[in-house]
């Protein structure tokens, strides 16, 4: 496994190494599971994220897809240390953060924020939305031109808000203008990162698009470089430059967006987005509906307790041989920087 | 299913009922009554010469509420033939899941104030009384809810809970009960269901949940069966599998089944007729194709444009519906879609003025929208890619 990391580490992102903004090398968490209340014993451990290594550059946005359990989440939360990772390496705008202590961090945290899930339990129900938004100037103590109020309804108006809005509390808000509420407090520290976990997931189709438009337009005017988790391959194929697939703890693709979606190599990448619903209706000759054709996975992904040996996609996938249960397949360089951890890579013919 | 089925049956029969469901709709919205060409019975109870397994009429479900009258669902109309698929589309709030709670019955005791009428195989179900919609929901109409881990009784096990459901409607034995449990868990494909029978539900994964609900909503053999977001809280992968049982199953008991989502994706995977939601109101019902293909709302050009597809080449930039869905308490007046409509000043004030009637833009494809079938076709080659 150790040669694979160094090659995923070195093979970075396809970019210079030494510009990106974040460094991720050998990522692992691994959380303990244990018996006993007294004489704790450690009897196994949940391998959520195993060996993960990816770099973003500073302008840039990578997209982490995955089924749930594959360990995007934990990936997210190890980079902004809100886990503490068990093994591996971050780096951060050149400086390591893997281990630093929370003082040491806090200084950091203006650089690095998060945007969250849910609209609903991420947002204070006491708390105004000018004190939601202008809640990390107080924390981080950073002295403003204009005073609070004014530099949050600067805020409120750049994610779409009517500033007037600042006294207002989180109830009196839809769905999406909460989540944009959540934007404008990531946004108050003017940071670097913004690690955005599902952050359309929870909303309705008509206003999934009108985030997505507001996280670009901010990005392409702050110059802001994101690291988007999510499920839906579709969002993220619109909002990202590079794209890494997880399985079970592991990267197991990684190139950029348009090579991803135009020949995905590994087959589980393949099946997830054959798995997608088009939203058109198919027929057969008689007129009758008809099935579309597409890869079906057979069972569900494998307990990250206990995760199959060698590759961890060999019980699903169609493809397996007697090396995928024998072998792990490193992630490796196909062609220049798509990333494929497989002995039978798909789509290698060269394109016609 | 059948191709007899499937060319055939659309809407109730042949064209010409075809047509009268047409204009048994747009009466719904003229007049908020029971128009006269209805043809219900004396009584208002029975609708003779209907052979659908479904139809609903003129549905209303509105609660009262501190803050004021919320019309949940306001007049909404279909029909359902066995065999077939209905998808109902919209946004949250959009009334979907109160209109399959008002079949299924489950209103009953919670202060929603219901009108319409809704026949189950000609059987009227609204002012029915409670006991007899009890005894057909789970025998004859069954659903499947949107989180199996909540609709799940965590003390209980999965093969307790599809066997209390069989013995309620059957006159069977309890060992008999049990043998018909494992056999329907074997039948939505859970591995080693003898064993797995006596699992609890936090031992079964999240597909494996779904698997068992749908398990136990078909226990007996219900003739139809409403899937209330049945995938939504499951990954693709999974929910391809689910997609494909329920069209299976689908298939092999003949049932009517109406799926409920957001999702235009499963819609159009499973749908034969679609029914696309708009505060309360229909805002488009027909075929699959008709709504795919010839849409003709503004609110469905909006829903299709602003979803990022991956069948097609990668957009620069999404095209969403601007603002936000109503509150049910302070619908817009007039058109209730008309402060997100790009095209509501087409139509010289009608929109905010009058509610839009649903009219037949095609045989079977009813909109309700003022916009003018000149001005439709204008706004389609102008705007609007309708299929590359």
């Amino acid at each position: 496994m150790s040669s694979s990391l160094t090659e995923a580490a070195t093979a970075g992102s396809g970019g210079a190494p030494d510009d990106a903004l974040l460094r991720v090398t050998g990522l692992t968490k691994h959380f303990p599971v244990t018996r006993g209340i007294i004489f704790r014993q450690k009897v196994g451990a949940v391998q959520a994220v195993d060996g993960v290594s990816f770099s973003v550059a500073p302008g840039e946005t990578l997209g982490l897809v995955g089924e749930s359990g594959c360990g995007k989440t934990t990936t997210g939360r190890l980079l902004n240390r809100l886990l503490e990772p068990t093994s591996g390496q971050i780096i951060f705008d050149g400086r390591d953060i893997t281990h630093l202590s929370a003082a040491r961090m806090r200084p950091v945290r203006r650089d690095v924020q998060m945007i969250f899930q849910d609209p609903y339990s991420s947002l204070n129900p006491r708390h105004t939305v000018g004190a939601i938004v202008g809640a990390p100037l107080r924390l981080q103590k950073v002295p403003t031109e204009k005073g609070v109020k004014a530099t949050v309804q600067e805020l409120l108006e750049m994610v779409g808000l009517n500033p007037e809005h600042y006294n207002r509390y989180p109830h009196e808000f839809s769905g999406g203008q909460r989540q944009r509420i959540g934007i404008a407090r990531t946004l108050t520290l003017k940071p670097k990162l913004i690690i955005a976990d599902e952050p359309v997931s929870a909303l309705d189709v008509s206003i999934q698009a009108q985030v997505v438009n507001l996280l670009e337009d901010l990005q392409r005017e702050l110059g802001l470089t994101y690291v988007v988790i999510a499920h839906d391959l579709s969002v993220v194929r619109h909002i990202a430059d590079q794209v890494a697939v997880m399985y079970l703890g592991k990267l197991v693709e990684m190139a950029p967006r348009d090579q991803l979606y135009a020949r995905p190599r590994h087959p589980y990448t393949v099946a997830l987005m054959s798995a997608v619903p088009v939203p058109e209706p198919v027929r057969d000759e008689t007129g009758a509906r008809a099935r579309r054709q597409r890869i079906r996975l057979s069972g569900d992904v494998p307990s990250p307790l206990n995760p199959p040996r060698a590759c961890r996609f060999h019980t699903r996938c169609w493809k397996a041989q007697d090396i995928c249960r024998t072998e792990e397949p490193p992630l490796a360089e196909l062609v220049s920087g798509h990333q494929v951890a497989c002995h039978f890579p798909e789509n290698t013919a060269p394109a016609a | 299913m059948p191709a007899s089925g499937a060319t055939g049956e659309r809407g109730i029969g042949g064209d010409e009922v075809q047509g009268g469901r047409g204009r048994r709709l747009a009466g719904a919205w003229r007049g908020g009554g029971r128009p006269a060409s209805a043809p219900a019975g004396a009584d208002g109870m029975s609708l003779p010469g209907s052979r659908s397994m479904l139809e609903v009429q003129d549905l209303r479900v509105h609660f009262a509420t501190d803050d004021g009258l919320v019309k949940s669902v306001d007049g909404i109309s279909f029909s359902l033939e066995r065999g077939r698929t209905l998808g109902i589309v919209g946004e949250s709030g959009s009334g979907k899941s109160v209109t399959s709670l008002a079949i299924m019955g489950l209103h009953h005791g919670t202060g929603a104030d219901i009108d319409g009428r809704i026949w189950l195989d000609g059987e009227e179900l609204v002012n029915a009384d409670p006991g007899r919609v009890r005894q057909l929901r789970g025998s004859k109409m069954a659903m499947i809810f949107q989180d199996p881990l909540s609709s799940l009784h965590p003390y209980y096990t999965v093969g307790a809970q599809i066997i209390e459901a069989y013995l309620v409607h059957n006159q069977v034995g309890r060992k008999a009960a049990r043998e018909h449990a494992i056999e329907m868990l074997n039948r939505v494909g859970i591995p080693q269901a003898a064993t797995r029978v006596d699992d609890y539900p936090h031992q079964f994964s999240g597909g494996m949940r779904q698997r068992a609900m749908i398990a136990m909503a078909l226990s007996c053999d219900p003739e139809l069966l409403i899937a209330d977001e049945p995938t939504t809280a499951l990954d693709v992968t999974v929910q391809a599998q689910i997609l494909d049982l329920i069209s299976d199953l689908q298939q092999e008991y003949h049932s009517a089944v109406i799926i409920i989502t957001h999702d235009l994706g499963v819609v159009a995977e499973l749908s034969d007729d679609i029914l696309v939601m708009y505060a309360g109101k229909a805002a488009e019902y027909g075929s699959a194709e008709d709504v795919f293909d010839r849409a003709g709302h503004p609110y469905t050009w909006g829903l299709l444009s602003s979803m990022p597809r991956l069948d097609r080449e990668r957009a620069e930039r999404l095209t969403p519906i601007k603002g936000t869905p109503p509150s049910l308490i302070n619908v817009p007046p007039g058109c209730a879609f008309h402060p997100r409509c790009a095209y509501a000043d087409r139509t010289g004030g009608r929109s905010t003025t009058e509610v839009p009637r649903l009219r037949e833009l095609d045989p079977g494809h009813l909109v309700a929208c003022h916009l003018t079938a000149d001005q439709r076709l204008e706004i389609r080659g102008d705007d609007i890619k309708v299929r590359p």
